[in-house]
């Protein structure tokens, strides 16, 4: 069967990517921040997952307002980046996967989930950035990505613990599969932030470091919070904590922790990495 | 503010009332992943939101600038943020802009909050 042999959560704003685009990862501002990655990448080389699904959020690249899933599945062999608007520069094609995805669209809807299935969409730097902070060089070609986004930024949005459910079963859809591939599960985006009105810059690292640790050891506490609480405890886009949750719980076995770096601010938010391994 | 959720001074919950509200205008900053519609947008600003059917009130406070005003008319800050990018603005610059604060104002706001750097 197919096997989840770990999780990430790591920011994936904006400004990370045109940081590394610049060359700026040794600057004074961005040091300590891309000095928590090289562990994470030294686990993956070893590792070699084959396919990593992937939890964010598209942010007006592809799902406007017109056609905005709750949630939404990739099926697809291929997904490409394009201009967001604001000057990231694009990165190229994404592999995607066919086969342990269509499993997982039969395992949700069976299991009363039911996304959007997605055969053909762009995806954004909610997913591009985590993967090429990951394979720098934008050395990700032989990695097959399935991407599940999750609506976070119209209400009504999905629950904390509704996302949490999702990653379950999901996790469980991919422990189903025939066959004997090695999949790694990343959320994404985070932590507390807040870039709207005159709240914004609101970062709350305490909660923030809380998180982590529940994360790891009881993630079903994180799951009592609404997204109503979330806005004001870790700031309007602190939901985002919603795709940690949805990685978290497909790890379905014993978790441990084996890496942590926080860093804040980053741009406007709390930057967490964390990476956990499923046993 | 939405009565469905908590009041939260400062934020702006969007839900599907403001989304009603906002939907000509976030389709306007939608368009601006396009690049020749952001010069379309910079050749004739009045213009470009009447193509979109901006209220006159979106449409002032775009000439404006005026974000709050922006997010209290329905604009939703995934696009807002395109139209930010467009200006030349980043994230730092637009919290300034939203909390009269300057530029350095928000970015020591942000760093009062900070943890685990080290370095900068």
């Amino acid at each position: 069967m197919a096997k989840v042999i770990g999780g990430i959560t790591t920011s994936h704003i904006p400004a990370i990517g045109i940081a590394m685009d610049k060359g700026l990862e040794d600057t004074p501002y961005w040091k300590d921040f891309f000095a928590g990655y090289p562990p994470v990448r030294e686990w993956l080389n070893e590792q070699q997952p084959d396919i990593a699904i992937v939890f964010y959020n598209d942010h007006g690249l592809e799902m406007f307002l017109d056609k905005k899933p709750t949630f939404a599945l990739g099926c697809a062999p291929m997904y490409e980046n394009a201009d967001e608007g604001w000057g990231i520069a694009t990165i190229p094609p994404v592999t995607g996967e066919t086969e342990l995805s269509w499993h997982i669209a039969n395992e949700l809807i069976e299991n009363d989930f039911d996304p959007t299935i997605c055969q053909d969409i762009k995806v954004d730097h909610g997913l591009t950035v985590p993967l090429s902070i990951m394979y720098p060089g934008h050395n990700y070609k032989h990695l097959k990505v399935i991407p599940v986004c999750i609506n976070c930024e119209r209400y009504p949005m999905p629950k904390p613990s509704r996302c949490f459910a999702l990653g379950q079963a999901i996790g469980r859809a991919v422990e189903s599969f025939a066959g004997n591939q090695k999949v790694v599960v990343f959320g994404t985006g985070g932590l507390s932030h807040q870039l709207d009105g005159e709240r914004a810059g609101i970062i709350n690292s305490d909660f923030d470091l809380e998180c982590m640790d529940k994360l790891v050891s009881d993630p079903e506490a994180l799951t009592k919070y609404s997204n109503d609480d979330l806005v004001e405890i870790a700031g309007a886009q602190g939901v985002e904590l919603n795709m940690w949750l949805a990685m978290r719980g497909c790890l379905l076995g014993n978790v441990k922790e084996v890496h942590r770096n926080y860093v804040a601010p980053i741009s406007n938010t709390g930057a967490g990495l964390q990476l956990l391994l499923n046993d | 503010m939405s009565s469905t959720h908590r009041e939260i001074p400062g934020t702006i919950f969007f839900d599907g009332p403001m989304s009603t509200k906002g939907y000509p205008l976030n389709k306007m900053c939608y368009s601006f992943n396009n690049a020749d519609a952001r010069e379309a947008f910079k050749a004739d600003e009045a213009g470009y939101c009447d193509k979109f059917g901006l209220t006159e009130a979106q449409k002032e406070a775009i000439l404006k600038r005026d974000l709050n005003e922006l997010l209290r008319l329905g604009g939703s800050v995934y696009y807002l943020a395109k139209f930010a990018g467009l200006l030349g603005l980043n994230m730092q610059d637009i919290g300034g802009m939203q909390t009269g604060r300057t530029k350095e104002e928000f970015q020591a706001y942000l760093d009062s909050q900070g943890r685990g750097k080290n370095n900068g």
